[in-house]
């Protein structure tokens, strides 16, 4: 069952009489929590004070109940207004007055209705159908002119997370980045997680897509073979990533080099720095990487194992890529969108290695999803959970130790 | 002197249950209410030296008798109540109109929230307390502390037999309370003590609550009770009061004694 919050006021000579206080403690004790929002005490003796609290319960009947029970000692429902909602003056342009959203759940009220918004992500502006009592997020560039866009601040409400039921790292709720913190009990329970959602992703279950979005350093500091067994073993569903990531991981599969360098002698080989540029060539000139994949000319790695593992992949470029890549979506607005479909029905997130794709997904994620950022620069986990209090779990790590370590909990041997 | 509004008997028996006490089997014994009644009257004005205002009774309002629940009255302005039952919402209008005839300023809530007048509201010079939850709705008490400037503490009525509350809390003019302590939960008892030391706070035994001991009516150091509380007259003469025991168990099958009986209007 969902959570369900109401707003109640009380108002009166509440402090002394211990109504705030009897109120309070029948919400907890029905099975409901309460926040405390704005209490006024009354300036003089005889004037009154007033309370605002917000009340949640874990079912949309245990608030009914709580309501039920508190209204006798005169705690109202906060007479809820309508949402307001704009046309859009022109493609592209919102409202004025429009309201950005967070990466948290957020309801609007239509008619007197509470409306989830779809599509929760932050800084996009909420699109309303109210025909069909539907609404859901719009970034500013997809607006068309005559869009209904929700205005200013009144009828929408945001549901802060509640806490996860499961009791491992993300049950949490805090955003702890600390190179400190040790690894392996992270890890274990990262794994725990992408065990149950393989099982549920296998049955059909909804939200059990496990995304990973990497850079090309998994490939230069050996994390290259895991990755690809973590995919061929079914446990990753979507992979976002660069020209890069793709182009050495291919490197490495045509020429055993990634940028170069020999990836088991560890050293630079004659004419290496070629070998990329050379990659990208024969792919580009058989046509898409999954041509090259099932042509046979790539046999093996990151980009083989998605293909065949039919793994969703949204490559995104960048203003110094080479070549690209076939499939390299080279205009970041619709690299954007493509990102923002297959984000969705995803159960867990692996930053990896990537400052761009890491802040870039971090971003388009809801505050609901599990995520976890692994850098050896610990300001890009640091970025992601400075974004508010989400269930992200930062790990100051080299990429290639994280995914080995996953990788063995999971039942990968060397 | 301390000015009183009553209503004669003439039309009081029981025509509806909307109490506990109240059944229509149980039928009042005219004669003996027009008696009981004369008697609490010579006692409030000759014993205690209180002016008493009549009011006209009206057929088929029953309860009109208890003007302790036309309204409140403040100097010249008279807030009317709001019945919870339609039974005596019909009383409104008298009561108004009595009040708008003597020329007060006459004052309204809204329609949504229930106020029972002085059976729900009673204090002290400083501290108001209402009764909520069996008549009145809590949601007035800001309304009328704002109108009358005055501090009002909401205590919840948790027994239907005490559902006004002049049924179970009394407060007396040298400062001290006569209540009964289980007609409110422990956040109401808590705000009590807050306010009304120890010292001053006078516990009725049940046996006399549900004599309507409480029901009293304080003038001076004399107080007018329900016959049949000995403990609870004993606990007044100790604190230096003077008391008046009159029958009044004709009104008591309706759920009211001598505070119900009489408004204050000064």
């Amino acid at each position: 069952m969902t959570p369900s919050q109401e707003t109640v006021l009380l108002q009166g000579h509440i402090i002394d009489s211990l109504i705030l206080a009897k109120v309070l403690d029948t919400i907890v004790m029905m099975g409901g929590t309460f926040d405390l929002q704005d209490v006024k005490i009354g300036a003089t003796r005889e004037a009154p004070s007033q309370a605002r609290i917000v009340i949640r319960a874990p079912s949309s009947r245990a608030l009914a109940d709580i309501l039920r029970a508190i209204q006798p000692h005169g705690a109202a429902l906060e007479r809820e207004a309508d949402c307001r909602f704009e046309s859009a003056p022109a493609a592209g342009i919102l409202p004025e007055e429009f309201y950005a959203t967070t990466h948290l759940p957020t309801q609007i009220r239509l008619d007197g209705e509470w409306v989830d918004v779809e599509g929760i992500e932050m800084d996009l502006a909420i699109c309303v159908d109210p025909a069909k009592a539907q609404a859901r997020t719009i970034p500013m560039g997809a607006v068309k002119a005559g869009d209904l866009i929700v205005t200013g601040r009144e009828g929408i409400r945001v549901t802060p997370l509640a806490r996860p039921a499961e009791r491992d790292v993300f049950g949490f709720m805090e955003s702890i980045v600390s190179s400190e913190r040790p690894h392996q009990p992270v890890i274990a329970d990262i794994a725990q997680r992408m065990q149950t959602l393989r099982e549920r992703y296998r049955q059909g279950h909804p939200a059990a897509k496990v995304l990973c979005a990497g850079g090309p350093a998994i490939v230069h500091a050996g994390g290259r073979d895991v990755l690809t067994w973590l995919i061929e073993a079914g446990y990753i569903h979507v992979l976002f990533c660069g020209n890069a990531l793709a182009a050495h991981d291919m490197e490495a599969a045509l020429y055993g080099t990634s940028l170069g360098y020999g990836l088991t002698a560890g050293r630079s080989v004659p004419h290496g720095h070629e070998h990329h540029l050379r990659t990208i060539n024969r792919i580009r000139a058989i046509g898409s990487i999954e041509q090259a994949v099932q042509s046979g000319l790539v046999t093996e790695g990151i980009m083989a194992a998605c293909v065949r593992r039919n793994v969703k992949m949204v490559l995104a470029g960048t203003i110094r890529d080479d070549g690209p890549l076939p499939g390299v979506v080279t205009d970041s607005m619709q690299a954007q969108q493509a990102m923002r479909e297959e984000v969705q029905g995803v159960g867990l997130a692996l930053l990896v290695a990537s400052t761009l794709h890491a802040i870039a997904t971090g971003n388009l994620l809801p505050a609901t999803v599990p995520t976890v950022c692994v850098d050896v620069n610990p300001s890009v986990p640091t970025k992601l959970a400075d974004r508010g209090s989400f269930q992200a779990v930062g790990l100051v790590m080299d990429a290639a130790s994280f995914l080995k370590e996953l990788a063995r909990t999971l039942g990968w041997r060397p | 002197m301390s000015r009183l509004l009553v209503c004669p008997p003439e039309f009081f028996q029981i025509d509806y249950e909307i109490n506990p006490w109240m059944r229509r089997t149980n039928a009042v014994v005219p004669s003996r209410a027009v008696s009981q009644w004369q008697t609490l009257m010579t006692v409030l004005e000759r014993d205690v030296g209180a002016g008493i205002e009549r009011m006209p009774p009206v057929e088929g309002l029953p309860d009109l008798v208890f003007t302790a629940n036309a309204g409140v009255v403040v100097g010249r302005r008279a807030l009317v109540s709001r019945f919870r039952y339609p039974e005596r919402q019909r009383e409104e209008v008298y009561f108004e109109r009595w009040f708008r005839g003597q020329g007060y300023e006459v004052l309204t809530l809204e329609k949504t929230h229930y106020f029972e007048g002085a059976g729900d509201l009673l204090g002290f010079p400083d501290t108001w307390f209402g009764g909520y939850r069996q008549r009145t709705d809590i949601r007035s008490f800001p309304t009328l502390s704002e109108l009358f400037q005055r501090e009002i503490i909401p205590l919840e009525l948790i027994d239907g037999r005490f559902y006004h509350l002049d049924t179970c809390f009394c407060p007396l003019s040298g400062g001290e309370l006569l209540y009964f302590p289980a007609a409110f939960d422990s956040y109401g008892l808590a705000a009590i003590s807050e306010r009304i030391p120890a010292e001053r706070r006078i516990a009725v035994p049940e046996g006399e609550a549900i004599r309507f001991a409480c029901n009293a009516v304080c003038v001076g150091k004399q107080v007018v009770i329900p016959a049949g509380c000995p403990h609870t007259m004993q606990s007044l003469h100790d604190r230096g009061y003077r008391t008046h025991a009159v029958e009044l168990d004709e009104f008591m099958k309706s759920g009211g004694a001598a505070k119900c009986l009489t408004l204050a209007l000064d």
